[in-house]
């Protein structure tokens, strides 16, 4: 009895939370893969070596992914006795799982921090902001479909050989289907990149407007960091999408993380509270971020960065 | 064009929620207010109901059957709601809420549901791609921009690294994020004439769906909290104080 894992394709390699997931479900039994993307010899070396003994690999084209994906994992699932499958946070996990649940009549596990497998699946998440831990246990036979959240696993090259691979036709999902990718376009940031970097520096709705990213960029520049941000930034449209931490964005766990004009809502700690030193500025005392702070700095950012911008040019 | 929102009454975000002793289930008070991204679904649906002299039918499922948050979004301008209201319903996981969802959304016939992507006190992100499978419709998730022309819609769908155009005939579910569009307010007017606005009750028997137990909570327990640092007042110099704290974990 496998455990199956979703994972994705970016860029020609599977996406690096994909990785996490199948070294994941590697430490609890053999690992089936359903792969996502073009697919190519070197990113199914990369998914056996991470442990994956067997690839269904599908290439949806232009279609969008999550109505032919979920048709075709389903019907390999329904031949199977398998208990778990594993999603990440992505978008295209969250869409296939979904689908997938309804074809299933499947359970669906989200926001998970931990997963075991004894008899029967059990999820560890947590609530409220990270202060309750939560233990979910799946009372339905079939496959459960857990999501976890990004980084929790560590995706770990065991040095495992070629995947047995099987390529899965294109199924017809009829009006299911009909939904089709007409443009992709990249919004890049500079720099490193947000997920990977060691320093990050954040901005929230205290900057105020959105030039004064550029102030971010300089000390992110001077640190060698990246620049991420909140959803109320993200939504005002002062940066894209891609700069958003937490829940619904990325989850980053840098050596150091700078908060500027960020309240510190639950919904944004989720997505950083792993940093391992925290600096917040905020202009109010009672700014939730201080509650996880390392150094707290009560005060107005528009003084504070430029300060900080300046001792850190007269050390260079 | 007959378009459908789905919403949801949560209990107001401003105080924290409990969860009952026994199931661990979130403690629901009569008073219920409308998920705030809930919003921005009714602003797109009213938008293109606007733009095609269509209709907007709430729909949401509640178990405690107070109205407050469906008010609040007939306020804004939506035409009329089902409310579906059965005390089985309490504690239902995603898959149910998408199986009675969907199933009122079939029974009243639909070119267009809009969604939001998750709920703020829920939040597992899959309802819309539910309900999509069981209307054997697409599911246009994670839209941060849309528009509809000759039955068919166009989204802009955000990705990792940035977005993706996604169309599609219609009928369709549209998943909208918190950003797509600003919501409007409701006027004086609005609140008035949502008062006496058609709001249609359903239960789980009335739509043909049984409710099924997939999971339950079996413990919840405090985490411990990262430790609060140093808090300090800027008098001119807290910098220094930043600096002094990269120079000691080596990052300068
Ligand atoms: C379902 C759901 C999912 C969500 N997902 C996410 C997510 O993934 N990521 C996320 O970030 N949020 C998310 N949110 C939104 C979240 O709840 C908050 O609304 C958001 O994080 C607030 O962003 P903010 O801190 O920038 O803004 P605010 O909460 O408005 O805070 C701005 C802060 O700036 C401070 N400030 C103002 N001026 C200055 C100054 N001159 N100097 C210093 N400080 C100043 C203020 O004191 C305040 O604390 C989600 C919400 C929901 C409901």
């Amino acid at each position: 009895m496998a455990i199956w894992v979703f994972a994705e394709e970016i860029d020609g390699a599977p996406t690096p939370g994909s990785l996490e997931l199948v070294s994941k479900a590697n430490s609890m039994g053999d690992t089936a893969v359903f792969y996502v993307g073009a697919g190519s010899p070197e990113a199914f070396a990369v998914l056996g070596a991470h442990g994956a003994g067997t690839v269904y690999h599908l290439d949806t084209g232009d279609v969008l992914p999550a109505a032919p994906a979920a048709r075709a994992l389903g019907e390999l699932l329904e031949g199977s006795d398998t208990k778990l499958v594993l999603f990440g946070m992505g978008n295209t996990d969250r869409d296939v799982a979904g689908r997938l649940s309804a074809r299933l009549g499947a359970p669906v596990v989200a926001n998970g921090l931990d997963v075991s497998l004894q008899d029967t699946v059990t999820v560890t998440s947590e609530i409220l902001g990270g202060s309750l831990s939560v233990t979910t246990q799946v009372v339905l036979d079939g496959p459960a479909l857990v999501i976890t959240r990004p980084k929790v696993f560590v995706s770990e090259d065991t040095g495992g050989g070629s995947p047995e691979v099987h390529t899965v036709a294109l199924p017809d999902t009829g009006r299911s289907g009909g939904a089709t990718i007409t443009e992709r376009h990249v919004e890049a940031s500079e720099g490193p990149d947000l997920e990977a970097a060691q320093i990050v520096v954040s901005g929230g709705r205290g900057l105020g407007a959105p030039d004064k990213f550029a102030m971010l960029d300089e000390l992110a520049g001077l640190l060698g960091g990246a620049v991420g941000g909140t959803r109320a930034v993200v939504d005002a449209g002062w940066v894209p999408y891609s700069y958003q931490i937490g829940q619904t964005g990325k989850t980053v766990k840098p050596s150091v993380y700078i908060a500027a004009g960020i309240s510190g809502a639950m919904q944004h700690i989720v997505g950083m509270k792993g940093s391992s030193t925290i600096i917040a500025i905020n202009k109010d005392p009672d700014a939730p971020i201080f509650a996880l702070a390392d150094l707290g700095v009560v005060g107005d950012l528009h003084k504070v960065v430029p300060q900080l911008i300046e001792a850190l040019k007269s050390r260079s | 064009m007959n378009i459908a929102v789905c919403v949801k009454q949560i209990p107001d975000p401003a105080t924290p929620y409990e969860l009952d002793g026994e199931n661990h289930w979130v403690v629901r008070p009569n008073d219920q207010v409308l998920d705030d991204t809930d919003r921005v679904g009714v602003e797109v649906g009213l938008q293109l109901a606007e733009a095609t002299e269509g209709t907007v039918t709430l729909f949401s499922m509640s178990p405690s059957g107070s109205l407050q948050g469906i008010r609040q979004a007939l306020a804004m301008g939506a035409d009329k709601a089902v409310l579906v209201d059965d005390e089985d319903l309490k504690g239902s996981d995603a898959l149910t809420t998408a199986r009675i969802l969907s199933a009122a959304v079939q029974r009243e016939g639909f070119d267009l549901v809009i969604t939001g992507t998750e709920s703020t006190d829920g939040y597992s992100g899959v309802v819309p791609q539910m309900m999509s499978e069981l209307l054997d419709v697409p599911c246009l998730s994670f839209a941060r921009g849309f528009s509809v022309a000759d039955d068919t819609v166009t989204i802009e769908r955000q990705t990792a690294s940035g977005y993706e155009t996604v169309t599609s005939p219609l009928p369709a579910v549209v998943a909208v994020t918190a950003g797509a569009v600003e919501p409007r307010y409701p006027t004086f007017k609005g609140i008035m004439q949502a008062k006496s606005k058609p709001v249609d009750t359903a239960t789980a028997a009335d739509l043909g769906v049984e409710p099924v137990v997939t999971q339950a909570v079996i413990a919840v327990e405090p985490v411990a909290s990262r430790a609060a640092g140093e808090l300090v007042e800027d008098d001119g110099e807290a910098y220094l104080k930043i600096v002094e704290l990269l120079e000691e974990v080596k990052v300068i």
